[in-house]
């Protein structure tokens, strides 16, 4: 399969961004518009006069890329051209669920034609690993540092999927880059589906989350197999599929102790309750979508 | 010399102003508009949405969008995506799109957006000043204020013209008085169709979004760039100056309606005292000039149509035999305390060999009635200034002292 986000752009090695934005490509095909917001994958790849998109690609701003698709979108149809192009927005897990959540709510509300990935890598890495609403209970950030009275974020993540599932988008999905065929087979579906459509994909940054370059995948994998990231599709409200981890179900602490970002947890003295928490939180995805 | 105004008097009908714009907006056939309502600019948009309804736009997506910042954001995409777009808001509905303005000039979309010019919060204020514009000043938009309800509607065709030419590709902001021109409803020709079609050629930009032809808008520029796309800019503005001057020609050669280019002017060729202003006051001081000159007051008006770019060596032309400049301004610079129109206009003199004195009022601050006595006044004070030079270079109008 060709890849239309060329090598040579300026992410990390192991990073999740190049392998989300490769995987996305791949599902919706060469004729796709990308819609981009600021972030860590906009920066890396188009450095001016460089660019490593093979489709045509714009970037606005940080808060509004539903928007600027619901535009694209309007334009096509305008202009006669919606059977020629798919519109594919493709931002961060800030972008889409803190900033841009007033962009993407307006988008699907509207009912546009086109397919929104949030590339969820639980911060704000291109500015230095801050939390973001995706941020999971816990994790020590730069703006939510564990410490002698804190063990991290204290809330868990937002349930950006629901949201969409309530906005009565036709097909909702979650994925990981963990599972490329998974995430490809996801973004084939979402854009080849009439109206506004949704694909979470959970993405571990190599940076922001303190874990070796050569690890992404299996991290990605292992969050899967904890139960902390259930694999589902919902269509018409409906969850119509599970990827179902059944008796291979690891404890989360075998997710934990992969990270730098939640080695506070091993080390300060109430760690092994904070990890029974996640555990329950693990617990509760495995009851609902019967992993 | 300026060209006569011709209108055709059998072609008037007397509409709402808002109504006059959303008609123009439509002859010009849009393919995106995307507005969301604020007073008083919803006229505009439930009118282009009743034309909707009713399929008198052709080939055009009306979007209603959920905030202002999404209006103009999604027409960054519809416009690099080919399409000629349209938009309306004003005071805080403008304020919002702040980040979005400098965003579609930075990357040369010829967006037109018609402002309902509008005070700014707080105090909340629906009514008329032009603060709301005047604070996006930096943003990169052309700035086109119009006197009349006649001016305006067709403004928007010329406003598509100088925005969309290749040498200029900048968006324009329209500016009309809210409620003063929005919802008035005067005698008007309805910007005609068929020689819209003559004047106004299809969008066809040379950049799209397209598979075909994979390009990337809004790449990142480090150090090494960032200063050449300003300086393009800049340019783009420099040689909008001339354009504003030939699409308001062209305009008069296919429709015989004429309201300036850069500037306007009225009774200024003997005129010791100039006053200059912009928008809907225009007609107040106009009426002003009329009576003073019955009584020998050699007093004439400048109308700045273009507040970006602006108008340096226009300006300079028409004041340089001057006695004294009064500057009306419906904004004031807070920390400054003067209006934009005031500093622009002693900026543009300075370094110089016109020595014309210069002075300013602040007026009309949220939707306050300029009258004509006011008018009378300011001017009774510009012949003092004549005679006994500047006391007070800059001043609010008409302030309350008991309300203080």
């Amino acid at each position: 399969m060709k890849s239309l986000l060329a090598p040579g752009h300026r992410g990390c090695a192991g990073c999740c961004d190049a392998m989300a934005a490769k995987f996305a490509l791949m599902g919706a095909g060469e004729d796709c518009i990308v819609i981009n917001p600021t972030g860590c994958l906009e920066v890396m790849t188009t450095p001016y006069p460089e660019t490593a998109w093979d489709v045509p690609w714009v970037h606005s701003l940080f808060e509004n890329a539903a928007a600027v698709g619901s535009g694209v979108e309007a334009a096509l149809k305008a202009l006669g051209k919606a059977d020629k192009a798919k519109v594919l927005v493709m931002g961060g897990d800030g972008a889409t669920l803190d900033i841009g959540m007033r962009s993407i709510s307006g988008a699907f509300e509207r009912g546009h034609d086109l397919t929104y990935v949030c590339i969820d890598n639980e911060a704000y890495m291109n500015t230095g690993v801050q939390r973001s609403g995706a941020t999971p209970f816990n994790a020590s950030t730069t703006t939510s540092p564990a410490g002698k009275v804190s063990f991290g974020n204290d809330r868990p993540k937002k349930n950006m999927p629901a949201i969409m599932v309530a906005h009565g988008a036709p097909y909702v999905a979650t994925t990981s880059i963990g599972y490329p065929k998974d995430m490809i087979n996801k973004v084939k579906k979402a854009v080849d589906i009439e109206g506004p459509t949704y694909v979470h994909a959970h993405a571990p940054c190599t940076t922001g989350w303190g874990f070796d370059t050569s690890k992404t995948v299996e991290v990605a994998k292992m969050a899967v197999q904890t139960g902390l990231w259930p694999l589902y599709e919902v269509e018409e409200g409906e969850v119509t599929k599970v990827r179902k981890i059944g008796k291979n179900i690891r404890p989360v602490e075998d997710y934990l102790k992969m990270q730098r970002r939640f080695k506070h947890l091993f080390t300060m003295e109430g760690g092994a309750e904070e990890i029974a928490k996640i555990q329950a939180l693990a617990n509760k995805n495995i009851e609902v979508y019967g992993l | 010399m300026a060209p006569e105004n011709k209108l055709d008097k059998s072609k008037m009908v007397v509409v709402e102003g808002s109504y006059a714009v959303a008609h123009a907006a439509k002859v010009c056939r849009p393919n995106v508009i995307s507005a969301y309502p604020i007073t008083p600019q919803t006229h505009i948009v439930e009118d282009l949405s009743q034309f909707m309804a009713d399929g008198e736009i052709p080939n055009c997506e009306y979007i209603n969008v959920e905030s202002e910042f999404s209006a103009l954001s999604a027409l960054v995409g519809s416009s690099a995506a080919g399409a000629r777009c349209y938009s309306a808001t004003t005071s805080q509905g403008l304020e919002l799109m702040h980040e979005v303005l400098f965003n579609i000039s930075g990357m040369r979309l010829p967006v037109v957006m018609t402002i309902a010019n509008r005070a700014v919060s707080a105090p909340i204020s629906i009514w008329n000043d032009h603060q709301d514009a005047i604070s996006q000043r930096d943003t990169g938009w052309l700035q086109l204020y119009a006197e009349n309800t006649q001016e305006i509607s067709d403004m928007t065709a010329q406003a598509y013209k100088i925005s969309e030419d290749k040498d200029i590709l900048m968006p324009s902001m329209t500016c009309m008085d809210g409620f003063i021109l929005s919802h008035v409803y005067e005698p008007v020709v309805l910007l005609e169709q068929d020689l819209t079609d003559e004047f106004l050629p299809a969008y066809e930009p040379e950049h799209v979004l397209d598979p075909k032809n994979p390009l990337s808008f809004g790449a990142f520029a480090d150090p090494n760039y960032y200063t050449e796309f300003r300086y393009l800019q800049e340019q783009a503005m420099q040689k909008a100056l001339k354009k504003i001057e030939d699409v308001a020609n062209e305009f008069y050669d296919v429709y015989g309606r004429y309201y300036g280019g850069l500037i306007d002017e009225y009774r200024t060729d003997d005129a010791d005292i100039i006053i200059m202003a912009m928008g809907s006051i225009v007609g107040t001081i106009k009426d002003v000039i009329d009576k003073l000159r019955d009584r020998n007051v050699k007093v004439g008006l400048l109308k700045v149509r273009s507040f970006r770019p602006f108008p340096v060596e226009a300006i300079k032309n028409v004041v340089k035999d001057a006695k004294v400049v009064v500057v009306l301004d419906k904004n004031i610079s807070l920390g400054l305390n003067e209006g934009a129109l005031f500093t622009e206009t002693k900026s543009s003199l300075y370094n110089t060999d016109i020595r014309v004195p210069v002075v300013g009022y602040m007026i009309g601050h949220g939707g306050r009635d300029i009258k004509i006595d006011t008018i009378e006044k300011i001017i009774d004070e510009a012949e003092e200034v004549m005679k006994t030079g500047i006391k007070i270079e800059s001043q609010f109008t008409d302030v309350k002292e008991e309300l203080l």
